[in-house]
């Protein structure tokens, strides 16, 4: 009678820990072969960062600022990003969306730096500080700027000696202009402040 | 005569065509100023080829295509460039584009044409050439140039498109009236390059003189004449497509994918003209219509005539803030400024007045009565996308087929709170164009951010391998160094020497000079020796090497001299 309780209690009991060790096994196993490699969750805020590399977040660089933001800093220190991209970053990490925080600059217009070409003494010294290696030139010689692949981040004025750096803004033309959205409707005249009525 | 399917939604607008239709197609006077925007057309704007003050005549080239999808611009009448400066175009926006201006001179003196009536005779591309070197374009909307639309491959049906289903225009309604043969040998010339072994020419029912015309004028080839019945948006090209083949144009896709090429019925008269007469696309017609306008009808207009002359014209008296619409009332747009000139795709210029065509009216909310829904064309659900494009929701947006809209108006047309629906899409289409221009950017951006954070970090450790290597070198020879020198400084060693010597004389008292001079000599012949050794092992110059063994022999004969004469010395005190 006891011994058959014991074997009653036993097997199960037997079962179960082998159950559990190959899980265990298993699930150990996983985790060493298919170990994700870095923080995905960085990838996926510097993806929805401007890429401008402006450091104006006091981080050097966007995937620096993106570590950041994984870490705790808060999510509204990106100027050229703007009220999109503080938007995008609460959806994604499920946070308050923030205003912008003035100290690191204001959302502004897209620009594109210009070198007054006359002016340039060839420093190189707004080469070495573009993030994005969008200036083309050399020692002595005038520089450049590649109008397409810079991403108005104006870390290129402050270095330049002669101050022949402008920050333009890039004008609309019938190629990139775009329909407004309409103005919004509104009948309530108290509804007016709140902006959208319907 | 084919079957005729239908497609979905669409709307029955008071069609407002008896106004202009009733009368043929007269030519509009010849402006003073010719103004040619060098982009009427989509793709790549066309490169001016002429300079200020040459004088060009009517059919010249002036601006010549860039690349494939672009188109040449041709003087309309002859006259003096005066400038080639930005000027406010027909485009929603007000904004200004490169404009070809031309002073008239009044004589219309043009340039002589190369006809080509054996034509049958040429290759396709040859054709295909000509179409592009004669500036064609869709006439119908949107501008595409024609040559690049009809270099496509397995085509197996051509559809003419003569419905014009927007209400108040009937440039193409009298135009295949007026010009069907041309029209006939247009489709000739289309089908000889495409290929297709089935034409239908799709024409509305309100249109019954145009039916009777083409359909007498192709009376001998096996082309189809389908009538369909009054809807808008028939004649836009997607339902025209599936009208009259039951065929719907996948998404994302074009007609060519399905074996089918459109072609407007205006383009198939130019394409005629432009290979059988020579003639480049310099005019078109435009309806000219609206309560403010006296005499309405159509116009053949010079390209480049400015709107205001073609209205000074047509006896305008325009009422206050009066609207000037280019385009039909569901897809055209508001003239920003009359001056703007006519261009390859103006159809139609409408000047309505106030009771005619209400303006502005206050929009109500969105009731969700699912009206719009009920009309769309494009199968979409308007009220859904108007919600989302209002809370620019790009994702939903895309889920719900925004792209899919052809912006035809309808469901603006039927929305009983008057939203403008279209506009909300519009921008909403814009946005997300915007969007993804700047991912794409900040991928660039990205990309060379980090290879420029690569090249840092490649150089960084480039320079400290060679300075580790530097180093690694130096420490090697010091220690060859050490090795010779023993654990002495030579510096310290000939001081500790001097020492001695000197503690040496203070002890000896008299000092022994021979013996002292012998004990000198032994260790400077050591050092010289050494020297030598050390000079040979560093692989000296043979100079140094001769000048320390010649240093070496020398002390050895003055050491032996010295030990004779100390034993000389050493003999008598014995």
């Amino acid at each position: 009678m006891g011994s058959e309780l014991l074997s009653n209690l036993l097997w199960p009991v037997a079962a179960l820990l082998a159950l559990g060790a190959s899980f265990g096994a298993l699930l150990g196993f996983a985790a060493v072969k298919f170990k994700t490699e870095g923080n995905p969750v960085v990838d996926q805020v510097n993806a929805l960062l401007p890429q401008t590399q402006c450091g104006q977040c006091s981080y050097p660089g966007c995937r620096p600022y993106a570590e950041a933001i994984v870490a705790g800093e808060s999510i509204n220190k990106c100027p050229p990003g703007g009220e999109a991209t503080i938007h995008a970053l609460a959806d994604l990490l499920n946070l308050e969306p923030l205003p912008l925080d003035a100290e690191h600059g204001i959302e502004q217009a897209n620009t594109v730096a210009y070198i007054r070409e006359d002016e340039c003494i060839g420093c190189t010294k707004c080469i070495q500080a573009c993030p994005v290696d969008a200036i083309l030139g050399a020692a002595k010689l005038m520089h450049t700027i590649i109008a397409s692949e810079c991403t108005g981040c104006d870390l290129c004025v402050e270095p330049c000696p002669v101050d022949c750096i402008d920050m333009i803004e890039l004008p609309t033309t019938l190629q990139n202009w775009s329909w407004p959205l309409p103005h919004q409707p509104s009948i309530i005249a108290t509804d007016k402040l709140h902006g959208n009525a319907v | 005569m084919s079957a005729i399917y239908s497609f979905h939604g669409g709307i029955h607008p008071e069609e407002h065509k008896s106004e202009s239709n009733t009368s043929s197609i007269q030519a509009a006077p010849l402006p003073s100023y010719l103004i040619l925007p060098v982009s009427q057309h989509i793709g790549a704007p066309a490169k001016p080829a002429v300079s200020v003050g040459q004088r060009v005549l009517k059919g010249e080239l002036i601006a010549h295509a860039d690349g494939p999808l672009s188109a040449a611009v041709h003087a309309s009448s002859s006259g003096y460039i005066v400038a080639i400066e930005p000027q406010i175009v027909a485009h929603p926006s007000g904004l200004s584009d490169t404009c070809i201006i031309i002073e008239t001179d009044g004589r219309d003196e043009a340039m002589p044409a190369t006809p080509h009536p054996n034509w049958q005779s040429y290759e396709i591309s040859e054709l295909l050439g000509l179409i592009r070197d004669q500036g064609i374009t869709g006439l119908g909307g949107a501008g595409f140039p024609s040559a690049y639309k009809l270099n496509s491959d397995g085509i197996h049906t051509l559809i003419i498109n003569g419905v014009e289903c927007e209400p108040y225009i009937t440039a193409d309604d009298r135009l295949m009236r007026e010009r069907s043969d041309l029209l006939g040998q247009g489709i000739n010339i289309l089908q000889h390059i495409t290929g297709a072994q089935q034409v239908l020419i799709g024409i509305e029912d309100n249109k019954p003189e145009a039916i009777k015309a083409v359909g007498t004028a192709c009376e001998d080839r096996d082309w189809t004449v389908a009538s369909i019945p009054t809807k808008y948006p028939s004649g836009g090209e997607k339902q025209l497509i599936e009208l009259l083949t039951g065929k719907q144009v996948p998404r994302r896709g074009i007609p060519a994918d399905l074996g089918i090429v459109c072609q407007n019925v205006a383009t198939a008269v130019a394409i005629a003209q432009a290979v059988l007469e020579g003639q480049p696309l310099i005019s078109r017609i435009t309806t000219l219509t609206g309560e403010r306008i006296a005499n309405k009808g159509n116009y053949e207009v010079r390209l480049g005539t400015p709107v205001e002359h073609l209205l000074q014209h047509g006896g305008y008296t325009p009422e206050q803030s009066q609207k000037v619409i280019m385009g039909g009332p569901l897809m055209g747009f508001t003239l920003p400024d009359p001056r703007v000139p006519i261009v390859k795709t103006t159809n139609c210029i409408l000047a309505p007045s106030k009771t005619e065509l209400a303006s502005d009216t206050q929009s109500q909310p969105c009731i969700r009565c699912g009206h719009c829904a009920d009309v769309c064309p494009a199968s979409l659900l308007p009220q859904q996308l108007y919600w989302y494009a209002k809370s620019q929701n790009h994702e939903q947006l895309n889920a719900h087929n925004l792209a899919d809209c052809i912006e035809c108006g309808a469901c603006a047309y039927v929305c009983p709170s008057a939203l403008p629906l279209v506009q909300f899409y519009r921008a909403a289409k814009a946005e997300i164009k915007e969007k993804s221009i700047e991912q794409r950017q900040a991928d660039i951006a990205k990309t060379r951010f980090e290879a420029r954070l690569a090249r840092l970090e490649r150089d960084a450790a480039e320079r400290e391998a060679t300075r580790a290597a530097r180093k690694a070198e130096a420490k090697a020879k010091a220690e060859q160094d050490s090795r010779f020198a023993g654990e002495e400084d030579p510096v310290q060693a000939a001081i500790e020497r001097a020492k001695a010597k000197k503690a040496r004389l203070q002890q000896n008292g008299e000092p022994n000079s021979l013996h002292s001079k012998i004990e000198e000599l032994t260790a400077k012949l050591e050092r010289a020796k050494f020297g030598l050794e050390r000079a040979h092992m560093s692989g000296k110059e043979e100079k140094v090497l001769t000048a320390l063994s010649a240093s070496v022999q020398r002390l050895e004969r003055l050491l032996a001299s010295a030990q004779a004469k100390q034993e000389q010395a050493q003999e008598p005190s014995e």
